[in-house]
């Protein structure tokens, strides 16, 4: 039979062959872990889909294929070595996703390419209104060669249509500072996390109209409550108390009471999200990752912290899961760990928010016309603006803010 | 150009005794274009005859004499009287070969002198080369330059098969270009780019050559860079130099002065079509005379029907700004 590198859920297309762990000839055990895959989003192993015998290896170590693509065949106990290859699902293909039907919606919408030509808002001409989307055959041929995004080409030609010459300009652009040979450039090719980075972030940049807010935070009781608890929660928990937690249970409690920020736009529609994944944003070796903690408005701030030591860790280890990666609603980034105070993020596509911690500091602030030493946190709130005003994103700050400052000594975590 | 064709035949005779003219006028006159100018005195009355205004009657002789080993260059006055000989070209020459199973061959050359824009109006002006392309086993050469027809007249006199040798009227006297005093020929089946170029390959050929010559260099003022592809044989066409050059550009424009509706043209871009498909950045246009029976007489008309370096420029610009 056939064996297929399993289609691993939305937005994952294509996977590099990291490290056959099977040699033709060795025989394998429903199960067993076949080969190991790196995504752009995770890297997984592939476990085999029957017991059996290996024939044939089809797609080396560091080639990239398709989800879907045939990369190896084996000889299945009690099948013929030539009979076809048996319809069976193969495991490790992502059942329906758990997420309601609105959600499912989302994820179709997802792909969709910028809005107008080259990702620029164009003015339609009525009477060509095609041309701009039709590419000719030297066209399409050249992008496929090179791997040209042609929708990020604004076209020269007639009507703005994307000529050869359009596509050749932006392939000489990409590999001119390869050919220009400068001894003192060296050209490093791109990760499969790297490439989904850029491609994620030129998608934010590009088709999401973003505003910007920040507010200050008074967290000082919220330092005091954490000093005085953090060891008898590490004994307890295993893992530390962070202030990540507290925020992460400030912004799904927030979203829970302001939904509109727990979103996708969808062109004719805004689409709510029924559930409440919030992502972390995660600097691992290879890149940033973001893995979701799932229904973060049920966990208890104890849960929260054991949830982020837990996915940090396996982050930092390369060891996430698909699951851990997918279906974020919402997106919490901590960069206060990197000593910012101020960071302006991207919205991290398809969500409509993302929100920054800043570094916590101690300032003097006026309080009842005196001066008092407090500590003090930035908060950063980028919103897709085609989704939410700066009224509704001004009222979720302004909660969290409420929330963290509202946090006392007697605070359950 | 002219001078090119003269001493191309002369050569020839010279070379070889089996080759001999004939046609109205080539002996005494000295051929109304003068292209057998002072051949009887040269050569006598035996190799250079004079015949009747018969045209079916010099390809009939044309053919005889070349199934029995002669190598005929037979002149066709004006290429507007060629119909007659129909049936001796497309129906017996060019199928000789073919017919005998490579026995016989018919190694004539029919010389004619065709086009208009010489005032010549209806009977003086035809463009007659489709007529001819579309039947196997005849070929067709249409020279632009004094080089490539002098060249190409010698390789078709030494051709075992019929070719029909297509002068165009108007480069006879308005085109001069360098010719080397040394033997040579020009291989028939070979398409020349005239000039490189990068954004449109323009195919044409005979004295449209010229006028897409000129326009390619004005366009490159512009950073339009033509491509140009001069077809010189039209059968058998040099199919791999057109669709080198289109995978080159991505886009083709075709030019010809003959009518557009099946045309050369037609062939050209079918050809392209088949071959270069995936190279394609526009859509593969022509550009030829109107489908109107004949060259009109009166001067403005005739300027409407042909093209000229004006309207090929205007086509060039848009197909690269497509």
């Amino acid at each position: 039979m056939n064996i297929e590198l399993p289609h691993v859920g939305e937005s994952v297309t294509e996977g590099t062959i990291s490290r056959w762990l099977v040699s033709p000839g060795d025989r394998v055990e429903k199960y067993d872990p076949l080969v190991e895959v790196i995504t752009d989003k995770v890297n997984m192993e592939v476990p085999s889909p029957a017991s059996g015998t290996m024939s044939n290896i089809l797609v080396e170590e560091g080639e990239t294929v398709l989800m879907g693509a045939v990369i190896a065949e084996m000889e299945v106990e009690g099948e013929e070595p030539d009979a076809e290859a048996e319809e069976s699902p193969a495991p490790g293909v992502a059942d329906a996703p758990d997420i309601d039907r609105i959600g499912l919606l989302s994820k179709d919408i997802a792909p969709v390419g910028p809005t107008g030509s080259g990702g620029v808002i164009a003015p339609i001409d009525g009477d060509t209104p095609n041309r701009r989307r039709r590419y000719s055959p030297a066209v399409r041929r050249l992008a496929e060669r090179h791997g040209i995004d042609l929708t990020l080409i604004s076209g020269t030609g007639i009507d703005g249509r994307v000529t050869r010459a359009d596509v050749q300009a932006r392939v000489n652009a990409e590999s001119r500072t390869a050919a220009s040979a400068e001894p003192d450039e060296e050209r490093v090719p791109l990760t499969p996390v790297r490439r989904a980075i850029a491609l994620n972030m030129v998608r934010s940049s590009t088709e999401i109209p973003q505003a910007w807010s920040s507010v200050e935070v008074d967290v000082t009781h919220l330092v005091r409550l954490r000093k005085s608890i953090k060891d008898d929660f590490r004994d307890r928990e295993g893992v530390n108390l962070t202030y990540l937690a507290f925020v992460l249970h400030a912004v799904a409690a927030t979203l829970r009471e302001n939904p509109l920020l727990n979103s996708s736009w969808g062109t004719d529609a805004i689409i709510m999200k029924r559930r409440i994944n919030v992502g972390i944003a995660v600097a691992a070796p290879s890149g940033l990752v973001v893995p979701v903690i799932r229904d973060a408005d049920r966990l208890t701030i104890a849960e929260l912290a054991v949830a982020v030591d837990s996915l940090s860790e396996r982050a930092r280890a390369g060891k996430l899961a698909l699951e851990d990666v997918q279906h974020g609603t919402f997106t919490v980034n901590n960069t206060g760990v990197l000593g910012s105070v101020t960071s302006r993020a991207l919205v991290n596509p398809p969500q409509a928010a993302i929100l920054t911690t800043e570094a916590i500091i101690k300032r003097p602030v006026v309080i009842d016309d005196a001066i008092a030493i407090r500590s003090i946190m930035n908060v950063g709130l980028t919103f897709d603006h085609r989704i939410v005003d700066g009224a509704e994103a001004g009222a979720f700050t302004a909660s969290v803010k409420r929330l963290l400052e509202g946090i006392g000594l007697d605070t359950q975590v | 150009m002219i001078e090119a064709v003269r001493d191309a035949i002369r050569e020839e005779l010279a070379r070889d005794e089996r080759v001999f003219v004939l046609g109205e006028d080539v002996g005494r006159r000295g051929g109304v274009f003068l292209a057998t100018d002072g051949f009887i005195e040269e050569f006598g009355e035996n190799r250079i005859i004079d015949t009747p205004l018969a045209e079916a009657s010099i390809a009939g002789i044309a053919l005889g004499a070349a199934l029995n080993g002669m190598r005929p260059i037979a002149e066709i006055q004006f290429a507007d009287f060629i119909w007659p000989t129909f049936n001796q070209l497309l129906g017996e020459a060019a199928k000789a070969r073919y017919g005998s199973n490579g026995k016989v061959s018919a190694p004539l050359v029919a010389r004619t002198p065709y086009g208009g824009g010489v005032r010549g109006g209806l009977y003086h002006s035809q463009n007659v080369e489709a007529f001819f392309a579309h039947s196997p086993g005849l070929k067709v050469v249409a020279p632009a330059t004094p080089y490539d027809a002098k060249g190409l007249l010698k390789s078709a006199v030494r051709d075992d098969d019929p070719v029909v040798f297509l002068e165009h009227k108007r480069t006879y006297r308005l085109v001069r270009g360098q010719v080397p005093d040394e033997e040579y020929t020009v291989p028939i089946g070979e398409a020349e780019v005239k000039i490189e170029g990068s954004h449109v390959s323009v195919i044409t050929y005979g004295l449209m050559v010229h006028h897409c010559a000129e326009a390619a260099r004005n366009l490159a003022q512009d950073d339009i860079s033509v491509e140009l592809v001069d077809l010189r044989t039209l059968a058998p066409m040099d199919r791999a130099t057109v669709i080198d050059s289109v995978k080159k550009t991505g886009k083709a424009l075709v030019v010809h002065e003959d009518t557009r509706t099946g045309g050369l043209g037609g062939e050209v871009a079918a050809v392209i079509a088949e071959e270069a498909f995936d190279h394609l950045d526009g859509p593969v246009v022509r550009l030829a005379g109107p489908d109107v029976p004949a060259m009109p007489f009166s001067p403005p008309l005739e300027a409407e029907f042909m093209l000229n370096t004006e309207k090929i420029s205007a086509a060039i610009r848009r197909l690269a700004s497509y």
